[in-house]
């Protein structure tokens, strides 16, 4: 199973808002809590996510221990022109994973 | 000091706010003869009006309910399979008002904790000394976009309600063989947990007899849920192409329903179906709401030992309406709630101080003919809550044999016709 969902509109006018949902699925484990044993769980929480629109980066967001488990970010843009929206999650131990979608403007 | 005490100090303070203390005299709590009234005629307040009944015959019993008859959700699940038929689902007060409970067959309108009066839609008013309200679930008709009151005669939730459920069967029974079924899985907290999950696992075995070219697609609110192990790899087993369950983390939830295309959008698919079934999120029914009784999560805050309303005095709320920590809203939870409910009112009536309840619950789940799993627990008050009692509960086990797995389901047959019988009989 792919790890990430996005939902792009296939198609938008040229100075349309349109609305970005992307949701990946993560533990996100905060660090702080102890398994049954005692012994800490380590960290592994995604800390970054970048999206770009042909290149250009358009939203970033910085990811912290409190948020939920397979995060869900949804922002709006403005359709400028045709081409590629791709999307970047990077985390703890080299966590690394891309999506992308193409919008097609008229 | 005991809890009469406090109420009367509370029921003291909020008539003076009201600046007429006079035009309400403090009412006297007679040990026979005192009045309760129960709002509600489902596995709640039925229990509850029947123990009361039972436990001091010298009560003055009132059950108020809308409808000539119940309609049961334990087993409707296997009416929409076509495994059942809607009037076995069925249950009229005859048994209970025989037990001498005054039944009254009247919606509850409205509630003045004040004045202890409950006024029916017919314009007249039942007074009471102490109120039990029973309402069970309302269902949140704002929280889908699209998915409306009217709606709900297109697309069923079949959650409550003879018509609604006899309204999904029916769309069934009509659907084509290569038709798509689309269901919903609401939020916690919701009537019933693993019911639809039940629900899911009847349609696929209508499905797969009856229309075996067609599909279930279950869009689920959650990632998790009560018995999902063995309801997961039941489906494996038994609807390996036929069921697919979508959780939230795979983009499970509803963002949207439409209808008169019967089109279904989540935030990353949209699901076109022939039959769909959408269970909303809930709340508590809406007399807890015009009482008083409910805060803002939209559910009943009671103290777990009197099952007395923690935002109105002389109120309590039993069954699915009010918030029970750990325990289920399951029928058998309610019929708990109602018969401990009873003997805690019947103690302070009396001026007594009540005794911690232990509750139980147990819930069985049909996955198909023959093939039941099921799970039980005690809960009891700790903190102001009801906790599971350590060890008390039991589960289905993950690897067993299909002949135990028929043993459940004759279980499952003999608990409904026991309680059942026990409420209604």
């Amino acid at each position: 199973m792919a790890a990430a969902l996005i939902n792009v509109p296939k198609r938008a006018k040229r100075g349309d808002v349109i609305e970005i949902k992307t949701l990946m699925s993560h533990i996100m484990e905060t660090g702080f809590r102890h398994s049954t044993t005692g012994e800490p769980i380590p960290r592994d929480i995604i800390t970054n996510f970048v999206c770009s629109y042909n290149g250009v980066e358009i939203f970033r967001a910085d990811l912290y221990p409190a948020i939920a488990a397979n995060p869900f970010i949804t922002f709006f843009t403005v359709a400028t022109e045709s081409g590629k929206i791709e999307f970047k999650w990077t985390g703890d131990n080299g966590y690394s994973e891309t999506a992308s979608a193409a919008i097609a403007v008229e | 000091m005991t809890a009469s005490r406090t109420h009367r100090r509370t029921f003291i303070k909020s008539a003076l706010a009201a600046g007429a203390a006079a035009a309400f005299p403090m009412p006297a709590l007679p040990a026979d003869g005192a009045r309760v009234a129960v709002v509600g005629g489902g596995f709640a307040g039925a229990s509850c009006a029947r123990a009361l009944k039972a436990i001091d015959p010298r009560l003055n019993v009132t059950l108020i309910e809308s409808e000539r008859a119940y309609t049961v959700l334990p087993a409707s699940n296997s009416v929409l399979a076509g495994l059942r038929d809607l009037p076995q689902q069925q249950f009229v007060y005859d048994g209970i008002a025989k037990a001498d409970v005054k039944v009254v067959t009247a919606t509850a309108k409205a509630i003045d904790p004040q004045t202890r009066r409950v006024t029916l839609d017919g314009g007249d008013t039942i007074a009471y000394d102490r109120l039990v309200l029973a309402p069970g679930i309302g269902l949140q008709w704002d929280a889908i976009p699209g998915y409306d009151r009217a709606a709900a005669d297109i697309i069923p939730h079949a959650w409550k309600d003879a018509l609604q459920i006899g309204t999904l069967r029916r769309q069934l029974d009509a659907m084509d063989d290569g038709g798509t079924v689309v269901m919903s899985v609401p939020v916690s907290p919701s009537r019933c947990p693993p019911a639809p999950y039940e629900r899911a696992s009847l349609i696929a075995h209508f499905l797969k007899t009856k229309r075996p070219r067609s599909k279930l697609i279950v869009l689920d609110s959650k990632d998790n849920f009560s018995l999902q192990r063995l309801f997961v790899s039941a489906w494996k087993e038994l609807y390996p192409d036929l069921l697919e369950w979508v959780p939230l983390s795979s983009g499970g939830k509803i963002a949207s329903v439409d209808v008169t295309s019967r089109t279904i959008k989540t935030d990353f698919e949209t699901y076109r179906a022939d039959v769909a079934n959408i269970i909303p999120p809930q709340k508590a029914g809406e007399i807890a709401v015009l009482a008083g009784v409910a805060d803002r999560t939209g559910w009943c805050p009671i103290d777990p030992v009197t099952f007395e309303s923690k935002l109105q005095p002389n109120i309590h709320v039993i069954g699915d309406a009010a918030i029970a920590g750990a325990m289920p809203k399951s029928a058998a939870a309610a019929n708990s709630a109602g018969k401990l409910c009873a003997v805690g009112l019947v103690k302070l009536l009396a001026g007594q101080p009540p005794q911690e309840p232990e509750l139980s619950s147990a819930c069985y789940n049909l996955l198909a003919p023959g093939y039941a799993i099921s799970q039980s627990g005690r809960y009891r008050p700790v903190g102001g809550q009801f906790m599971e009692v350590e060890g008390a509960g039991s589960t289905s086990p993950l690897d067993a044999p299909r002949s135990r797995r028929n043993e459940e389901a004759d279980m499952a047959d003999r608990w409904f016709k026991d309680i059942t019988k026990e409420v209604f009989g």
